[in-house]
C-alpha cells in the first residue's frame, strides 16, 4: 500500500550503519517481509512468484550454456550437440533451458488470463498491466532470438519467415529487415547479432520486472474479489511467511511438473526439423513457430485477403502485431466498475469464449490452414478434365476416376485429371472466425459490456467475504 | 475455481499435444513386435542389440552415412556399447581396436605435410565422405543424411528407421508397383490395424519409381506425379534415393544372431537411438531421483503452509 508505514527495525549495528546510507535491507524487508498482501489470494495468484522462478532458471542456465555455445553458423549445431554429449550435465542443462521456455510462457499465459478474470489490470493498476505487456513482448522476442540458435532447420526457416513480415511494412519494411539481419539474407551475421541479443533482452526482462513489482507494491495486490484493501488489520496478512511458504509450495509443484517435462519428455515440445542442421536452399514441408505463439501464427495466416490498399500479407502482420497491443490497452477498453469476474456472470461466457478461442487459435496455428477441420467435408473433392474442342476451352467434372480417364481416352488426351477440391470447413476459415472473436472481445464486448451488464453479489470488503465463506462453508445451518 | 484449474490442463496438454505435428502422407513408423528396449521411464538400451547395431553400421551404413557427432571413445563410456567397467573408455580395448581399423587425418607434421593414421579413441568416427559435395557425387546427386542424430531428427525417431528399411516393398518389377497388391504384405505381416486402411481398396494403379529412386511408404514425400491412378488417393510414402540394404546375412554377426532383416533393422535403429542421445539413459534414472526429492520437499511445504495459515481466515 502507498501509506503503508515501514516498520523495519534496524537489528544489528551494520544494519543501523548501512540503514542511514543505502536503505537496502529496509527496502527488501518492506517488500517482501512485512508487505501487507490480501488474505484470500487463491494459487492462481502464486504465478507471479513461479515467473520470477523461471526468470532466474533462464537466465542462470543461459550463463552456463552461453559459456560452451558458438555462435557461428558453421559451430552452432555440432556446439549445441556437444554440450548434449560432453559438456558434464550439459544434457540437463540444456534442457531446462530450452523446456524453460515453454514452462515461462505457460505460467505467463496463466498469469495474464489470472489477471484479465480477476480485472488486475484496472484502475489503479494499469500501469503494472502494461509493464507486464512490456515484458510479455520482450519474452517473445527472447523466444523468437534463442530458437535461432540451435542453428536447426526450423531455426532458420522459422528466422526468415518472422523477419520476413517486417519486409510486408511499406517503404521502410525492407530497410527494417536487411537491418535486423544484417545484410540481405540470414547469415552468419545473423547468427551473431541473435545470440548477443538473446543474452541482452533477459536482462531488460529482468529491469522491467523491477518495475512491475514497483507498480505492484504502489497500490497493492489485486485479490480474487477485485474489492480494495480497506481495513489494513483485518483484510490482509504480512507477505512473509504467509505467501513466501504459499508462493513456495506452488512452486515446488510447477518444478515437479518442470521436472517430468526436463526428464521424460524433453524432446516432445520441440519439432524434428531441428534436429536437422540448417540448409538454406532446403525449406521444411511445414515451417511452424514454437507452441506459444501458435495462436499468434494462427492470426497472421488467417488472413489471406487484402483490403483496399492493403495487402494481405501486411493486413496479416497489422492483425498480428494488432492482437499484442490491444492487450496494452486493455485497461481503456473494459468500461466495468467491478473488477472481478466473480460478480460479472455475462462477462464470464464471454471471457470463457476467449479462453476457447485462444486455445482453438493455437490449434489452428499447428495445422495446415487447408487442412479439412472435424472431418466437414461438404462436397468431395472432384476430379477435372480440360480439353479443347470446336468452342475452345472447356472443363468436365467427374467424381468417378474410371469415368474421367475413359473421357480422356475418348478425346485422346494423355496425362491425369486434374483435382478441384470440394467445399469442406477448413482450418483457414475457423481460424478466421476465432480470429474474429480474438478482436471483438477486446474492442466490443469488454467496453459494451461493462455498460450493459449487471454485476451481482460484490461483496463489501475482503474480510466480510472470506468471512461469509467459511461460515457457509464450516457450519452445516441453513443459511437466513 | 475449477474451471479455471481445467483450463490450464487443457493449456497443458493442448501445449504437448503440438509437440507431436503430424508428419504428412506416409505410413505410420511402428517400432519392432517386442518393442523397445529403451522405451519408457525405466527402459534401458540391451547391450547387446547395440553391439549388433554396431557392426551393422560399420558394414553397411558406414559406406556412405557419416555420423560426424560421434567419437570412437563414445562406445566406451558408460551406457555406451562396449562399455566396460575395468577400462575408462580411452583405453577399452575393443574400442581401440575399432578405432585404429580406420584411417583418418591427423593432423600436419613438421614440414606442413598432412598425416593420415590409424585413429585413436578420441578421433570422430570416420566419415565416408571428403565432404558434401563428394558425397553428392558418388550417390547421382542425393546427400546421405549425417547419422548422429537422426532418430531424433524424424517423427517416430528409432521406429521410423526400423519401419523405413523394412518398408521397401519387395515385389517391384521393372520399376513398377501395381496396387492393390498383396505383395506388401510380404514384410508386413505383423504389421496391424494400419495395413488394412493405408493400403485399402482405395488404391487401383500403377506406381513407376523414377530411376535411382526407390519407393518407400514410410518415407515422407509424395508419389503423385509417378502414380497412374486416382489422383485424389495416391499411395502413402514416396521416394528416396537409397535402395533396399538390408537383406537376410548382410552382416554376419559375432554372437551368432541370425540375421534376418528385421533383425538388422532393429539392432541398427537401437544402436541409433543411443547414438541420438548417449545420455538419456542417465536422464530418466536421474528424473526419478529428482522428482522423489521434490515431492517430499512439497509435502514438508503443504505442512507448513497449513501450520502457518491455521489461525487465518482466507
Amino acid at each position: 500500500m502507498s501509506e503503508h508505514k515501514s516498520t523495519y527495525v534496524p537489528g544489528t549495528g551494520f544494519e543501523k550503519w548501512l540503514d542511514r546510507r543505502l536503505p537496502l535491507v529496509r527496502l527488501a524487508y518492506d517488500s517482501f517481509v512485512d508487505f501487507p498482501t490480501p488474505k484470500n489470494l487463491n494459487y492462481w495468484y502464486t504465478f507471479g512468484g513461479i515467473l520470477a522462478f523461471c526468470l532466474a532458471t533462464q537466465i542462470l542456465t543461459g550463463v552456463v550454456l552461453a559459456m560452451h555455445y558458438t555462435p557461428t553458423t558453421d559451430l552452432a549445431f555440432a556446439s549445441v550437440e556437444r554440450i548434449m554429449r560432453d559438456v558434464p550435465y550439459g544434457w540437463l542443462i540444456r534442457y531446462i533451458h530450452a523446456n524453460g521456455a515453454s514452462m515461462f510462457f505457460l505460467a505467463v499465459y496463466i498469469h495474464m488470463i489470472r489477471g484479465l478474470y480477476y480485472g488486475s489490470y484496472k484502475e489503479p493498476r494499469e500501469v503494472l498491466w502494461v509493464l507486464g505487456c512490456v515484458i510479455f513482448l520482450l519474452m517473445i522476442a527472447t523466444a523468437f532470438l534463442g530458437y535461432m540458435l540451435p542453428w536447426g532447420q526450423m531455426s532458420f526457416h522459422g528466422a526468415n519467415v518472422i523477419t520476413g513480415l517486417f519486409g510486408a511494412i511499406p517503404i521502410v519494411g525492407e530497410p527494417i529487415q536487411t537491418w535486423l539481419l544484417g545484410g540481405p539474407s540470414i547469415g552468419n551475421q545473423t547468427l551473431q547479432r541473435f545470440f548477443s541479443l538473446h543474452y541482452l533482452l533477459p536482462f531488460m526482462i529482468a529491469g522491467v520486472v523491477i518495475l512491475h513489482i514497483w507498480a505492484l507494491h504502489v497500490p497493492g495486490n489485486n485479490n480474487p474479489t477485485g474489492v480494495e484493501v480497506k481495513d489494513v488489520k483485518k483484510d490482509t496478512v504480512p507477505f512473509h511467511p504467509y505467501y513466501t511458504v504459499k508462493d513456495g509450495f506452488a512452486i515446488v509443484v510447477f518444478m515437479i511438473l518442470f521436472a517430468g517435462v526436463v526428464f521424460y519428455f524433453p524432446a516432445a515440445l520441440g519439432h524434428t526439423d531441428n534436429f536437422i542442421e540448417a540448409n538454406p536452399l532446403v525449406t521444411p514441408a511445414h515451417i511452424v513457430p514454437e507452441w506459444y505463439m501458435l495462436p499468434f501464427y494462427a492470426i497472421l495466416r488467417a488472413i489471406d485477403f487484402s483490403l483496399g490498399p492493403i495487402d494481405a500479407k501486411l493486413l496479416g502482420v497489422i492483425a498480428m502485431f494488432g492482437a499484442i497491443a490491444l492487450l496494452f490497452v486493455l485497461p481503456w477498453l473494459d468500461t466495468s466498475k467491478v473488477k472481478s469476474m466473480r460478480y460479472r456472470p455475462t462477462a464470464r461466457y464471454f471471457f470463457y469464449g476467449f479462453i476457447a478461442v485462444g486455445l482453438g487459435l493455437g490449434v489452428c496455428g499447428a495445422k495446415s490452414p487447408d487442412d479439412v477441420f472435424a472431418g466437414l467435408q461438404i462436397t468431395p473433392d472432384r476430379l477435372v478434365v480440360e480439353y479443347t474442342d470446336s468452342n475452345g476451352t472447356a472443363q468436365a467434372f467427374y467424381d468417378d476416376y474410371d469415368e474421367a480417364k475413359a473421357a480422356m481416352v475418348q478425346r485422346g488426351l494423355s496425362g491425369q485429371p486434374s483435382v478441384e477440391k470440394g467445399r469442406a470447413v477448413r482450418y483457414i476459415h475457423v481460424a478466421k472466425a476465432l480470429t474474429l472473436y480474438y478482436f471483438l472481445y477486446f474492442l466490443l464486448i469488454m467496453p459494451l459490456l461493462g455498460l450493459v451488464e449487471r454485476p451481482q453479489g460484490e461483496p463489501e470488503s475482503i474480510h466480510k467475504s472470506v468471512f461469509k465463506k467459511s461460515k457457509t462453508a464450516s457450519a452445516a445451518v441453513p443459511a437466513e | 475455481m475449477t474451471f479455471l484449474r481445467k483450463i490450464s490442463v487443457a493449456t497443458l496438454s493442448l501445449g504437448l499435444a503440438f509437440g507431436a505435428y503430424a508428419a504428412g502422407g506416409a505410413k505410420h513408423a511402428h517400432p519392432p513386435e517386442a518393442g523397445w528396449s529403451f522405451d519408457g521411464a525405466f527402459g534401458d538400451f540391451d547391450k547387446d542389440a547395440m553391439q549388433r547395431g554396431y557392426q551393422v553400421y560399420r558394414e553397411v551404413c558406414s559406406s556412405c552415412h557419416s555420423m560426424k557427432l560421434l567419437s570412437y571413445r563414445n562406445l566406451g563410456e558408460k551406457g555406451g556399447p562396449f562399455y566396460d567397467p575395468d577400462y575408462p573408455a580411452n583405453e577399452n580395448p575393443l574400442v581401440k581396436a575399432f578405432a585404429a581399423e580406420d584411417e583418418v587425418y591427423k593432423g600436419l607434421d613438421d614440414v606442413g605435410d598432412e598425416i593420415y593414421g590409424p585413429a585413436s579413441p578420441a578421433d570422430r568416427f570416420r566419415s565416408p565422405y571428403a565432404n558434401d559435395n563428394a558425397a553428392r557425387a558418388a550417390n547421382a546427386g542425393a546427400l546421405p543424411p549425417d547419422l548422429s542424430v537422426i532418430t531424433k531428427a524424424r517423427h517416430g525417431g528409432a521406429s521410423y528407421i526400423y519401419s523405413l528399411l523394412i518398408g521397401y516393398p519387395e515385389a517391384i518389377f521393372d520399376g513398377e508397383l501395381v496396387f492393390p497388391d498383396e505383395l506388401l504384405e510380404d514384410r508386413e505381416h505383423h504389421d496391424d490395424e494400419h495395413h488394412g486402411a493405408e493400403f485399402g481398396s482405395d488404391l487401383h494403379g500403377t506406381l513407376s519409381q523414377p530411376v535411382g529412386q526407390y519407393y518407400n511408404p514410410y518415407f515422407p514425400g509424395d508419389t503423385t506425379s509417378q502414380w497412374d491412378g486416382d489422383p485424389r488417393h495416391v499411395p502413402p510414402g514416396g521416394f528416396l534415393a537409397m535402395a533396399p540394404q538390408l537383406v537376410a546375412g548382410r552382416v554376419e554377426y559375432i554372437d551368432g544372431t541370425e540375421a534376418t532383416v528385421e533383425q538388422m533393422a532393429s539392432d541398427v535403429a537401437t544402436f541409433l537411438a543411443w547414438a541420438g542421445e548417449p545420455k538419456q539413459v542417465n536422464r530418466k534414472s536421474a528424473g526419478l531421483k529428482v522428482i522423489a526429492f521434490l515431492s517430499i520437499f512439497a509435502l514438508l511445504l503443504w505442512f507448513s503452509f497449513h501450520q502457518i495459515w491455521r489461525d487465518v481466515e482466507h
